[in-house]
């Protein structure tokens, strides 16, 4: 994997000159992930109002219910909840992709056009990686408070004045950038664990099969130390 | 043979292995300017492998493989780049990217390595589809073609770079007969029209025999043998006998 990353890292400025195979894989991982993200969200947005107000009971005031979603929301559940689902959706299918390309010989067939399957096929799945998770983090954050003002107004009793104060009251704009940070790295996992083990697929479909389970497994495994590790840097 | 000409492909005492099984055990052929070699040998003999390592797709253990004098095997890798677009290879399967139309797969070797415009890449692709007799199909996608018109997309994609060698990965196989013998035309007329070096492995004799300049068999890891269609008819040797007759009986064992 290390020499993958090497040959992304050399070949990096091709995504200048082969700007619509980055934006076509923007388009497949970013706003084709949309309407998935959104919907995940608004769930956990919900069930984190939901689940922070039982935790108060009685001993925390309910003014702080929006302070409380708002943090859980930006600093962690956006971007892994989003990280994870991208993983599902995306890493999955670049890993079968690649996988099916590796085993029908055409990675082969593009190097004997001398064409370097890194920058033909990873470098644009790590740029839209990189450049998507983040956005969709932004989103997923937004969405997912909606749901929780929703929850709270709605199920909680909460007015939507107090939920949006408590919001507001200890609102760290480098909390979002801390989330973000974590997204930036998050997407850059999916593709680079994607496009591994997609290259490293061996023996037909059922190679393909093996290599997507290994490539979800281990994008998610990493998803969530490398956030354990991000947190405890920044907010520890 | 000239002895005076200079072998453009000289494989020597080539070694290679997968997960300590030993694949090519010493193979040594001498591939002349302009001729077709085909490389005969059971199924899972190591053919394919052969071919692979003289587009540098494999890095043998041991061993040298010159082309016009200089051993590739230590080449990095925007020296051997350089090298592939002398060559074209016909993948067994037609390899062909199934993201992209048939004129974009027959192009996209232009596109990356010439200053040409679209338009001009587009004509190239379409001339070369003709070549193989292929005309109207550039619009398709690789899945809405047959397996024989995949290969001939194949084999348009190799020559669109108008290369000094063709490699092909059993050109014929899984072929009607009759497709597989407008392929064999096809091999025999770029050899003819564009002097192309061709280097072909199959087990399909038929095939063999019209394409071949020279036949060569390769057996437990060796090129045991080599010679024309018809000294390998007339050959001595009971493995390559039994071999172009199809027998079961004989030195070659069914079981492995």
């Amino acid at each position: 994997m290390a020499i993958l990353i090497k040959n992304l890292l050399i070949n990096l400025p091709s995504a200048l000159t082969h700007v619509s195979l980055v934006t076509e894989q923007m388009l497949i991982m970013g706003v084709n992930s949309l309407p998935l993200v959104v919907f995940t969200s608004i769930f956990t947005g919900g069930v984190s109002a939901v689940q922070a107000a039982y935790q108060f009971s009685d001993y925390i005031p309910m003014r702080y219910l929006g302070t409380a979603v708002g943090k859980a929301v930006v600093i962690e559940l956006g971007p892994v909840l989003t990280a994870l689902v991208v993983v599902g959706r995306v890493c999955a299918s670049i890993t079968a992709e690649l996988g099916t390309m590796k085993v029908t010989e055409q990675i082969d067939a593009m190097e004997t056009l001398a064409l370097d399957p890194v920058k033909y096929l990873v470098v644009p799945r790590f740029v839209a990686g990189f450049v998507m998770l983040p956005v969709l983090v932004l989103f997923s954050d937004f969405v997912a408070i909606l749901g929780g003002l929703a929850v709270s107004v709605f199920f909680l009793g909460i007015s939507s004045y107090t939920f949006l104060n408590g919001l507001k009251m200890f609102f760290h704009l480098s909390d979002v950038f801390g989330g973000l940070l974590k997204a930036f790295v998050f997407g850059s996992i999916i593709a680079i664990v994607g496009c591994y083990q997609g290259f490293r697929t061996e023996g037909g479909a059922e190679g393909v099969g093996r290599s997507t389970t290994r490539a979800v497994v281990l994008a998610s495994v990493l998803v969530l130390i490398s956030d354990y590790i991000i947190a405890s840097l920044l907010f520890g | 043979m000239d002895k005076k000409r200079k072998a453009m492909i000289e494989i020597n005492d080539l070694y290679k292995g997968f997960h300590n099984k030993p694949v090519l055990e010493g193979v040594n052929l001498a591939i002349q300017k302009g001729e077709t070699v085909v490389i005969i040998g059971r199924s899972g003999c190591g053919k394919s492998v052969l071919l692979k390592h003289i587009i540098g797709l494999l890095k043998p253990d041991k061993g040298q493989l010159l082309i016009d004098g200089e051993d590739i095997t230590a080449y990095p890798k925007d020296k051997l780049n350089q090298l592939r677009q002398r060559f074209g290879m016909l993948f067994q399967g037609a390899a062909l990217f199934d993201s992209m139309t048939v004129a974009e797969n027959v192009g996209l070797g232009l596109s990356e390595h010439t200053e040409m415009t679209e338009g001009q890449i587009r004509e190239i692709a379409a001339e070369k589809l003709k070549m193989v007799g292929l005309v109207g199909v550039e619009d398709l996608k690789p899945a809405e073609l047959s397996g024989g018109m995949k290969k001939r997309v194949g084999l348009a994609r190799a020559i669109a770079m108008n290369p000094e060698f063709i490699l092909y990965d059993e050109p014929t196989t899984g072929l009607d007969p009759i497709m597989a013998d407008a392929i064999n035309d096809l091999v025999i007329n770029l050899r003819n029209t564009l002097k192309i070096t061709s280097i072909a492995v199959t087990h399909d004799m038929a095939s063999a025999y019209k394409i071949a300049d020279r036949i060569a068999m390769l057996y437990k890891g060796k090129i045991i043998f080599a010679g024309t269609p018809e000294e390998t008819k007339n050959s001595d040797n009971p493995v390559v006998q039994q071999f172009i007759q199809g027998r079961s009986q004989g030195p070659i064992p069914t079981l492995e």
